[in-house]
């Protein structure tokens, strides 16, 4: 067996994005995944909104397949009268008051200026608080700049919306409950927080940051479905010459004389490497592979205490044939999310772990855009609020099933009888297969105050890990989750700054 | 006769104003549409023999630097100390509080050993976390957009204030002024009754439950007070909350202000861009050099001012600055002391402030409740007897008991409160109390029930806000009110603002009147007499 430098855990998009930049610059990486399949998160997410140009450039995914069937997608807000409302960059189809449309052009417009002003901070190692310690000075004097020259009345407005919640900024300017509902719900994607929490802004922005073809704020379908993206990652990264391991599940990150000397496999065997990049929730690989007894006593309580909690659940349902959701675009990404309010009532529950009447959807049909052979068609749903820790599983996945089938029967009458198969997957059970804590998408939450030199956790920010050879490049870390590889590509430019 | 300064509305904070402007040597005249002073911060005899706080209730924040720049010791102030309190629990039992930091401890321990350990860390860190807020309450927030050099200092103050502590501390600071109070106190405690009575002064006030990102910081704002010096505690005004006030009117008096009560101000008079003076609804007008005024910034820019005067922006955000009311409140008449089931015999935390909400899911739920537009079936309740401290405020024997309970909407599912909600939210309370004290309602002799509509309509409070705004990060410091005007100035020329809709705040604390009395010395090039920096904690 060959023996590596670099030790990569987890080849989700992250892993994969380091052990690239690893590779190209010269190490011998080995990338060691739990699953049977490479890929990670990007099997879990259905949509892509953040890929990081630079990795998509650096990696030639599109020379490795990547490709799109949809570079900016559609969207259809469903409304059970059959009025639906058809979002479209800025332009919105459908009967709606003048007044709406134009406000929500301008929100949209200002919102997509400030996430790009806030944009560059994800493409950077996140800086400290601190004199003298390295920060990017420059850097961060150019986004600071950028920002005030937005001019005073949009400094100010950022200022003042940055910690708000996304209820109000939305019931501030629109009056529609269907497109306050369906922004509402795109806001707190992902998130532990419903559209009235404080906070709720800053996370939308960071998802509106994020582009696909160089369009901002876009959202793609690659051609494939998602899994083509990580499988396209994989192909990149074994052109450079990386080695991965599937089935192959680290148990503990070996640590002598407080350096790291390795790796631990289940079943035993041990590969020894000089450094390790723990590509997993951080909380995974602080408190279960290095083990609080080679860690710093304060640092295994706020390991603990990081927040993870996942608050949405997947769907996958089989169909005879195509749903008529009353006229909608099949290719469209369809929202079922009625009002702003309803988006908060269905997160109220889930609060005290229990499952919502009427969750809110977002459903993909991917099928719809590239057929099957068999003429079935397949759709991949998002369904939020979810427990992540019901007191009865097995029941709250039941009752989540039913409340989804619910919602979509409401707005697709008969596709209940069309339904061949369905599989749910609550939170716990995407922490099962994902291996993300609480089964959060972003390998813990990605809240304001776990955002920035605070994620994933304050003093571990930067991707050095706790103990010597040990970094952090996972959805866990700054700037969070997406099939993006950001966080992954950052570290490893933390790691050659550190040589 | 033209004041160099009229403030309208004479609450605390207009009151404040007005005493350091006349102590400056400025003409001043207060103006107040009530036939009483006082405003949120009032005492009331509403039924013959008892005296009632009937709005605000308790004292803490009010800035000892004013006590004793006005003098008001002297003129009549006195607070006096209450002894702890106590959450009791659905089970029978109870957590108590002390005045006392090992005695708390010690009562922890009954619920938690682990949290009777953890106590000592959280009361370390909320008492740090006050050291550092506190300076900034007695000055002016910065405009962020401004290239001014005091705009640029005063950021440059903050920024010094923040990076005066290590790292580690900035980083816990900022978590800390970011985060639920729920996620806060699952990082030191276990027990679910510990956490909930910790968690109390995190929402009090606010439209927002223990869950909602923001309340760590609003526990601050009811943290960072002190009765005598000692941070964090809280007392009554002896005689009610309007000694306060009434200490207040004789520092101004004995400075030379005037009062004129008994009817509101119909429109603020503009000429030519600038605040002239006022016309009141009976008809008289009051010229004066320049205007303060301490109503809410909606009610003062809505109201009272045409809207051709001011800029369309302006109008914009003031008309979108949150002000729903998230409170009611009980003021009962009592015939004797109830008896609460749960405290032994002679126990002093009856002194204090009482809870039944001892879960945080419990707090939670009752704001669910508002958010749907409904008052809380379960409501929080803040609930003392101020009369065990101060026996002046009612025959002997008798008792005045004051509930302040959340969560009650500005509406109710969209439309106005009416008499059958009004008493269906009293019961809810009462029979709360009832379950914790049987024979409770049996001694209500009286009982004022006051829900935003009634705040509203006696005090001025848009929507019954208890702030006169939320308190939010959208609508604090550099962006209270309205981003760009946090400097207690407005679009018109001379038209100040002086209540709590501005920096640092609700609460009767004062800080805003002394903040705008100071800025409007400063624009006059008059020293600041009689005006001391903000006390550090020691």
């Amino acid at each position: 067996m060959p023996s590596f430098d670099t030790i990569v855990i987890g080849a989700g998009p992250n892993g994969l994005a380091a052990a690239y930049r690893l590779a190209s610059k010269g190490a011998s990486v080995l990338v060691l995944e739990a699953a049977a399949q490479a890929g990670g998160g990007a099997g879990l997410a259905h949509l892509s909104y953040n890929l990081d140009p630079r990795v998509e450039k650096a990696m030639g995914l599109a020379a490795h397949g990547l490709d799109w069937v949809a570079r900016d997608l559609a969207t259809t807000v469903l409304s059970p009268d059959g009025r639906h409302l058809r979002l479209r960059g800025a332009g919105v189809e459908g009967d709606l008051p003048d007044a709406d449309r134009k406000a929500w052009a301008a929100l949209r417009g200002r919102l997509l200026r400030f996430a790009a002003v806030l944009g560059p901070l994800n493409q950077m190692a996140p800086p400290r608080i601190a004199k003298g310690v390295g920060n990017p000075l420059w850097q961060l004097a150019k986004i600071g700049l950028k920002a005030r020259m937005m001019g005073a009345k949009d400094f100010r407005e950022l200022g003042r919306i940055l910690l708000t919640n996304v209820f109000d900024l939305l019931d501030d300017e629109l009056s529609d409950p269907r497109l306050k509902g369906a922004l509402a719900f795109d806001a707190v994607m992902g998130g532990w927080a419903g559209p009235r929490s404080p906070n709720s802004v800053l996370p939308w922005l960071v998802r509106l940051s994020g582009q696909v073809a160089g369009v901002q704020g876009a959202l793609g379908l690659p051609k494939g479905g998602m899994a083509a993206l990580g499988a396209a990652m994989v192909r990149a990264v074994e052109a450079k010459g990386v080695t991965v391991r599937c089935n192959a599940r680290v148990a503990r990150i070996l640590v002598e004389g407080e350096r790291v000397t390795g790796v631990a496999l289940e079943g035993g065997e041990e590969v020894r490497a000089a450094r390790v990049v723990a590509s997993v929730a951080p909380k995974t690989t602080l408190l279960s592979l290095v083990g609080a007894r080679h860690l710093d006593a304060g640092l295994v309580t706020r390991a603990r205490h990081q927040k993870a909690r996942g608050g949405a659940a997947k769907l996958h349902l089989t169909l005879k044939g195509l749903p008529d959701f009353r006229g909608a675009d099949p290719k469209d990404r369809l929202v079922i999310a009625g009002s702003d309010h309803d988006v908060e009532r269905a997160f109220n529950p889930v609060k005290y772990g229990r499952v919502p009447d009427r969750p809110a959807l977002e459903i993909v049909i991917p099928t719809a855009h590239e057929p099957g052979a068999d003429g079935k068609h397949r759709l991949s749903i998002v369904a939020q609020f979810a427990p992540h820790a019901p007191a009865d599983r097995e029941g709250a996945r039941k009752a989540m099933l039913a409340a989804c089938l619910a919602q979509l029967e409401a707005q697709a009458p008969g596709i209940g009888a069309m339904i061949e198969s369905a599989e749910i997957w609550m939170p716990y059970d995407i922490e099962d297969r994902f291996g993300l804590p609480g089964g959060q998408w972003h390998a813990g939450e990605l809240s304001v105050e776990q955002m920035l030199f605070l994620r994933p956790l304050p003093g571990i920010a930067q991707y050095r890990g706790p103990v010597a050879g040990l970094w952090l490049a996972s959805a866990g870390c700054h700037p969070g989750g997406g099939v993006s590889g950001s966080a992954g590509w950052n570290a490893a430019l933390a790691m050659e700054g550190a040589k | 006769m033209t004041h160099d300064a009229l403030i309208i509305g004479a609450g605390h904070n207009g009151l404040v104003a007005a005493c350091y402007l006349a102590r400056a040597g400025l003409k001043v005249l207060v103006v107040e549409k009530n036939d009483w002073i006082g405003g949120a911060a009032v005492s009331r005899e509403l039924f013959p023999g008892f005296t009632y706080s009937n709005c605000s209730y308790v004292s803490s924040l009010f800035r000892p630097e004013i006590m004793r720049d006005l003098e008001l010791p002297k003129h009549g102030l006195q607070i006096l100390p209450y002894e702890g309190g106590a959450m009791f629990t659905e089970d029978g039992g109870y957590l108590g509080m002390f005045r006392d930091h090992e005695a708390n401890r010690r009562e922890i321990a009954r619920h938690s050993r682990r949290d009777a350990e953890a106590y000592d860390r959280y009361s370390r860190d909320i008492l740090r976390n006050c050291r550092l807020i506190r300076p900034m309450l007695m000055r002016r927030p910065p405009d962020l957009a401004s290239f001014a050099p005091r705009d640029l200092m005063e950021l440059a103050w903050l920024g010094k204030q923040i990076t005066g502590q290590s790292e580690a501390q900035i980083y816990d600071m900022l978590r800390f002024w970011t985060m639920s109070i729920a996620d806060f106190l699952d990082e030191y405690f276990e027990s679910p009754v510990v956490k909930a009575y910790q968690a109390v002064g995190s929402i009090i006030g606010t439209a927002l439950g223990p869950m909602s990102p923001g309340t760590a910081y609003v526990l601050l704002h009811h943290a960072m007070g002190d009765v005598d010096g000692n941070v964090g505690s809280w007392g009554y005004s002896r005689g009610g909350m309007g000694g306060i006030t009434k200490a207040l009117t004789a520092s101004l008096r004995a400075a030379g202000g005037e009062i004129v009560t008994g009817s509101g101000v119909s429109r603020i008079l503009v000429q030519n861009g600038r605040a002239v003076g006022v016309a009141l609804e009976n008809g008289n007008e009051h010229r004066a050099k320049r205007v303060i005024s301490n109503m809410d910034v909606r009610r003062t820019f809505l109201k009272h001012v045409e809207e051709k005067e001011l800029p369309g922006e302006f109008v914009h955000r003031v008309q979108r600055f949150k002000t729903r009311g998230s409170s009611g409140k009980l003021n009962i008449a009592l015939d004797g002391l109830p008896k609460f089931t749960a405290l032994p015999e002679g126990a002093p935390n009856i002194k204090g402030d009482m809870h039944f909400t001892d879960t945080i899911e419990k707090m939670e739920l009752a704001y669910d409740d508002w958010k749907a537009g409904h008052y809380s079936r379960d409501p929080f309740q803040d609930m003392m007897i101020p009369t065990l401290i101060d026996p002046t405020m009612t025959p002997p024997g008798k008792h005045f008991m004051s509930c302040f309970v959340q969560y009650a909407p500005p509406k109710i599912e969209g439309r106005d409160w009416t008499d059958a909600d009004r008493d269906g939210f009293r019961d809810a309370c009462l029979n709360q109390i009832e379950r914790y004290a049987p024979g409770f309602k049996s001694l209500v002799l009286h009982c004022e029930v006051r829900t935003p509509r009634e705040l509203e309509a006696e005090v001025g409070l848009t929507e019954g806000n208890i702030f006169q705004g939320e308190l939010t990060f959208d609508q604090m410091f550099f962006n209270r009110p309205v981003p760009g005007y946090a400097n207690y100035r407005s679009p018109i020329k001379d038209l100040w603002l002086c209540g709590s809709s501005t920096h640092p705040g609700g609460g009767v604390m004062g800080a805003p009147g002394r903040n705008a009395a100071a800025e409007v010395l400063r624009d006059m090039k008059m020293p600041a007499k009689d005006m001391s920096d903000a006390y550090a904690i020691v």
